[in-house]
C-alpha cells in the first residue's frame, strides 16, 4: 500500500469519511456563501454590461460556471465510480453517485440559463448548435446514469453497473461531442452561434472566475452532505453507524 | 475431458445462437416489420413531396433502424438469462469478451443483416437515387454491427431488471448518435453529390474501437448483473 498516502487510505474507510465530509461540507457551504455574494455582487452590479449584449450577458456568471461543472462533475462522477468499482472503495462509489444529480442539475441550469440568454440574443430560446447539443446529450447521460442505479435494486450490483456505464460514457463523450460539432459545420454552418468572443475584459474575468470557485465548492458542500446520508443507509447495520446513533441519542 | 479451443468455443456459440434464431424466425422478422412501417409512417405523417422526401430519407431510415435494432437487443441475452444458459456461458474456462462477441456477431447476422436488405427498397419508396442508395448500404454495413456492440453493453446492464427494454433505450441512444450523426450525414452528402470518405472513414473507425472495446465492457457487465 506504499503507492497510496496513508492518510488517503484511512479516508476510504465509511467511518472516517463520513466525519470528514461533514466537517468538510460545512466549510465548503460558508466558502460558497461568501464566494457567491461577492461573485454576485461584481457580476451584477459592479461590472460594466457588454457593449454589444448589454445587461443580458450578466446570465454568462451562472451560465459559464454551470457549464464548466457539468462535465467537470461527470468526471469526477466516473473517476470515483472508476475507484469504488476497481479497489470496491464505499465512499468512493457513494461520492460518485451523489455526483450524479448534482452534475445532472447543473447540466440542466446550462441549458436553462443558455436559453434565456439565446432568447434577447439569437431570438430564440434553442438552435441545434453543436454545444447545445451536446450539452442536452450529456444530460442524458446523467437521466440514464440515475435510471440504472435506481432500477437495481441490490446497492452493491447497482454500484458496480453504474461504474460500467459511467466508464463508458467517458469513453464516448469526446466522441459524440467532435461528432455533434462535426455535424454542425457540416449540416449548416455556426452562423448564429458564432459571436465573435473578444478577449474578456478583466472586470468581467474576475467575477466570473469567482462564481466558478463558488460553484465548485457549493458541489462539493452538496456532495458531501449526500455522500454522508448514502454512507449511513449503506451502513445502517454496522457498528459505527449504531455507535453513532447511540451518542446521538444519549445527548 | 478434452478442452476445446476457444476458436471452437467462439463457433459454436455463434452456431447456436443462429440456430436458435432460426428456429424463432417470428422474433427476427418482428423487429424487421418495425424497420419497415416506422419508414413508412414518414411519408404519412408529413408531406409525400418527392423532393422533401429525398430530404429526410437519410434521417429517417437511420433513426428507423436505431429503432429496430433498440427492439431486436433486448433479445440478445434474454432468453439465455432466463434458462440460465447465460451462467453456463459464464463459468466455461474460455475467454467471456470473445463468447460474447460471437453472440454479438449472431445479432448483427441476424437484425442488421437483413435491415441491408430491405434498406434498399425503403429508399426508393422515399425516393433517394442510386449514388444514395450505396452510400446507405455502406454506412448500414459499417454503421450497425456499432450499433449491435454498444447495445451489447446496455443489454448486459440491464438484462436481470425488470422494465429493461425502457431503461435500455435510456442508457443505449444517446451513445448511437455519433453513428447517426455520420451515417445520415453520409447519405445526405451522397445525394447532393459530394464526397463521403470522411464520414465512412469515421464509422469504420468508430466500429474499430466499439468491436475492440465493447466485449469487455459487456463481459464486465455481465459478470455484474449475474454476480
Amino acid at each position: 500500500m506504499s503507492i497510496i498516502p496513508n492518510w488517503l487510505y484511512r479516508l476510504s474507510s465509511p467511518k472516517n469519511f463520513y466525519r470528514f465530509a461533514g466537517t468538510a461540507s460545512v466549510w465548503c457551504s460558508w466558502i460558497t456563501l461568501i464566494l457567491v455574494v461577492v461573485g454576485l455582487y461584481y457580476g451584477l452590479i459592479n461590472s460594466p454590461p457588454d457593449y454589444q449584449q448589454g445587461d443580458t450577458t450578466r446570465i454568462m456568471y451562472v451560465h459559464v460556471p454551470a457549464a464548466w461543472m457539468s462535465m467537470f462533475v461527470y468526471m469526477v462522477m466516473a473517476g470515483s465510480a472508476a475507484v469504488g468499482m476497481i479497489w470496491r472503495i464505499k465512499a468512493s462509489t457513494a461520492v460518485a453517485n451523489a455526483s450524479a444529480p448534482v452534475g445532472a442539475m447543473f447540466t440542466a441550469l446550462a441549458l436553462l440559463t443558455g436559453m434565456l440568454w439565446g432568447k434577447p440574443m439569437w431570438g430564440t430560446y434553442w438552435v441545434w448548435d453543436a454545444r447545445l447539443t451536446s450539452e442536452l446529450i450529456l444530460l442524458f447521460l446523467y437521466l440514464g446514469y440515475m435510471a440504472l442505479q435506481s432500477a437495481i435494486e441490490d446497492r452493491e450490483t447497482a454500484a458496480r453497473a453504474t461504474a460500467i456505464l459511467a466508464l463508458v460514457g467517458v469513453v464516448n463523450i469526446p466522441i459524440i461531442h467532435y461528432s455533434v460539432e462535426w455535424w454542425n459545420t457540416l449540416h449548416q454552418g455556426a452562423t448564429v452561434t458564432k459571436f465573435d468572443k473578444p478577449s474578456i475584459h478583466i472586470s468581467m474575468l474576475i467575477p466570473l472566475l469567482i462564481m466558478a470557485v463558488a460553484f465548485k465548492f457549493y458541489y462539493l458542500s452538496n456532495v458531501f452532505q449526500r455522500a454522508r446520508c448514502e454512507l449511513l443507509e449503506r451502513e445502517k447495520d454496522k457498528l459505527w453507524v449504531r455507535e453513532l446513533l447511540g451518542e446521538k441519542n444519549s445527548e | 475431458m478434452n478442452e476445446a479451443s476457444p476458436g471452437a468455443a467462439f463457433i459454436s456459440v455463434l452456431r447456436r445462437d443462429l440456430m436458435l434464431a432460426y428456429r424463432h424466425r417470428a422474433q427476427i422478422l418482428n423487429p424487421l416489420l418495425f424497420f419497415v412501417i416506422v419508414v413508412s409512417l414518414f411519408p404519412l405523417g408529413l408531406d409525400p413531396e418527392p423532393e422533401l422526401l429525398h430530404t429526410i430519407a437519410p434521417g429517417v431510415i437511420w433513426v428507423a433502424a436505431l429503432l429496430a435494432a433498440m427492439l431486436s437487443l433486448d433479445n440478445m441475452f434474454r432468453s439465455d438469462f432466463d434458462d440460465g444458459s447465460l451462467e453456463q456461458l459464464l463459468l466455461t474456462p474460455h475467454p467471456l469478451p470473445l463468447l460474447v462477441l460471437a453472440k454479438i456477431v449472431a445479432h448483427w447476422l441476424t437484425s442488421g443483416l437483413p435491415l441491408l436488405v430491405l434498406a434498399p427498397v425503403l429508399g426508393m419508396l422515399l425516393n433517394l437515387g442510386n449514388e444514395s442508395l450505396f452510400s446507405l448500404l455502406a454506412t448500414l454495413a459499417l454503421g450497425t454491427p456499432v450499433l449491435s456492440l454498444i447495445g451489447s453493453i446496455g443489454v448486459a446492464l440491464t438484462v436481470g431488471l425488470r422494465g429493461g427494454g425502457v431503461l435500455l433505450s435510456l442508457l443505449i441512444l444517446p451513445l448511437f448518435i455519433p453513428v447517426l450523426i455520420f451515417a445520415a450525414n453520409a447519405v445526405g452528402n451522397a445525394g447532393a453529390g459530394l464526397d463521403i470518405t470522411g464520414q465512412l472513414a469515421f464509422l469504420g473507425s468508430l466500429l474499430a474501437l466499439a468491436s475492440a472495446l465493447a466485449p469487455l465492457a459487456t463481459a464486465a457487465a455481465l459478470r455484474i448483473s449475474l454476480n
